[in-house]
């Protein structure tokens, strides 16, 4: 076995590796996951408290 | 617990200096580009066009985009951590450290000091100072991802990460020297070895420094600005693994036609097809983000500088592939194409993103959620845009007409025109192309007053730490 049968060996590992992270993307199992953290970054209010009375603007009210 | 607040000193740091070192690197890009239509200007060895070029490249890429991108991953890992930022001193460190790495590249580069390989350039002290600061960013990084009040990692932090790691791996690799005097070095690759590594970096550079980070960006700031979840949550995380998978082998495509063996010239020519997929997949999850709420781009400037990016992110990653067709590229390589096409994808893609994340980052610094004035933001939106406008469509031009100048020939095989007939035919294009870049420059200056209006009487703020929403009972 020379390194070539090593790089081609890496080469496929990469691809199995790739389908079956989308397969998993697209099963059910992950889509819980994937809805809470798609809301992280409105897991708090980011209005900086001098302005958060005046400032009630939509866009910011997932809080 | 109250008490707590996030670090937002560093990032008020690296977010004004990005819309300082915007203004340099762009001021010598103009500089650059007005050296083209009027030689006279290259006065003196350490004002000529060879040194600014690349001090222009640096100072746009590593000292405008690098600061935008420190800024914007320290604030959006704490924020979706809910932690203060891992080890503060070494935070304070990576922006020290990195404003000296760019001073020293503003000194050495037009006194020649390089080590000539594109993106590069810096000889070995400073490629060593760039380690050490970028090992301290990992470490800020990945700590605080480390120390998360949260259960998930949002994806801009996997993008952030992704940047981090691949630059690191990079910049080791192609850095690799052997120092002869302390100002000189030599690569420690030669022949066409040192070329594919060299244009490994060079390409891995754009899809990781210029785009895997500034994606990152994109997934946090353009769901904040519309105020809604990114559209597809499960394709972010799809064609994330994507680009990670594809990015690495498309170098080849800069070194078509050259002593790089045929069979590498294809396989990254269809790397570089694939791509499509993984660079669209981003762009369209970012656009599309927006669905149900696109009223708010006719009031919102900042939305417009960050979905417009995304447009010009959409037609650059579409013209790449293109470009990379080994056909193509024997019409588009060397000529003004080329540069047209980078700038589509930094002016529209980099810099628009950017400047659209530092108009929501910086008055949020000083307590206060928009900037001095939102007309101004509207202008820069219009003149940057026209700016771009102009840049690339005289560039497609002129590169095109380079093209078909250089291998035009004669029924008896001669060639039709001399070399210098298409840099004549070339003038009126690059006279645009000054015009293209000095509206550019000239919203990036609009930005720097509507800061200083914006901080001007303002105490610096540091936002509290709270506990994840869900955390609360």
């Amino acid at each position: 076995m020379d390194i070539n049968d090593a790089r081609t060996v890496l080469t496929v590992m990469g691809l199995v590796c790739f389908i079956a992270i989308s397969l998993w993307a697209f099963s059910g199992r992950a889509r819980k996951g994937f809805d809470e953290a798609a809301l992280l970054p409105f897991s708090e209010d980011d209005l900086p408290v001098l302005d958060a009375g005046r400032q009630t603007k939509e866009g910011n009210k997932n809080g | 617990m109250q008490s707590q607040t996030y670090n937002y000193k560093v990032v008020r740091q690296f977010a004004i200096m990005t819309v300082v070192w915007g203004i340099v690197g762009m001021l010598v890009g103009v500089i650059a580009a007005a050296q083209l239509v009027w030689p006279e200007l290259n006065f003196a060895e350490w004002f000529h066009f060879g040194r600014l070029r690349p001090l222009h490249t640096n100072a746009v890429i590593f000292a405008f985009g690098g600061c935008a991108l420190f800024a914007t991953s320290y604030y959006c890992v704490q924020r979706t951590c809910h932690t203060r930022l891992f080890a503060p001193g070494l935070a304070a460190f990576t922006f020290w450290g990195w404003q000296l790495v760019i001073l020293l590249a503003a000194i050495t580069l037009p006194l020649g000091y390089t080590s000539g390989k594109e993106y590069a350039e810096l000889e070995w002290p400073i490629d060593i100072l760039i380690t050490v600061v970028w090992v301290s960013y990992a470490i800020v990084f990945f700590g605080t991802i480390g120390t998360r009040k949260t259960s998930h990692i949002y994806v801009a932090n996997w993008f952030y990460g992704a940047f981090i790691i691949t630059v690191a791996l990079l910049h080791l690799v192609n850095s690799a020297e052997i120092p002869v005097t302390l100002t000189k070095s030599y690569s420690a690759y030669a022949g066409v070895q040192d070329a594919m590594i060299q244009w490994w970096y060079g390409h891995n550079a754009v899809g990781f420094f210029l785009t895997a980070g500034f994606l990152g960006m994109m997934y946090y700031f353009v769901p904040k600005q519309a105020g809604r979840p990114v559209y597809s949550y499960r394709l972010s995380v799809v064609h994330f693994w994507a680009l990670i998978f594809t990015y690495m082998w498309a170098g080849p495509h800069h070194l078509h036609y050259t002593a790089l063996p045929d069979w590498t010239q294809s396989v990254g020519m269809v790397f570089s097809l694939i791509l499509l997929a993984p660079s669209w997949g981003g762009m369209i999850n970012g656009i599309m983000t927006l669905s149900g709420a696109w009223h708010k781009l006719r009031t919102d400037p900042i939305l417009k500088f960050l979905i417009t990016s995304l447009s010009f992110y959409g037609m650059s990653t579409f013209e790449g592939p293109m470009m990379s067709i080994k056909t193509v590229n024997a019409l588009s390589h060397y000529t003004d194409w080329t540069v047209g096409h980078v700038h589509s994808g930094a002016l529209g893609w980099v810099a628009m993103v950017s400047i659209g994340a530092m108009y929501y980052l910086i008055p949020r610094m000083y307590g206060k959620t928009e900037m001095y004035s939102t007309k101004l933001i509207t202008t820069h939106f219009w003149v940057a845009t026209t700016g771009v406008v102009l840049y690339i469509a005289a560039l497609w031009i002129s590169g095109v007409m380079q093209g078909l100048m250089w291998r035009a020939t004669n029924p008896d095989g001669t060639l039709t025109y001399s070399f210098v007939e298409s840099v004549k035919a070339s003038y009126p294009f690059w006279t645009i192309r000054v015009v293209g870049g000095v509206l550019f420059l000239a919203g990036m200056l609009i930005m720097f007053y509507n800061m200083v209006k914006t901080i001007a009487g303002q105490k610096a703020y540091d936002a509290p730490v709270l506990a994840p929403a869900g955390a609360h009972a």
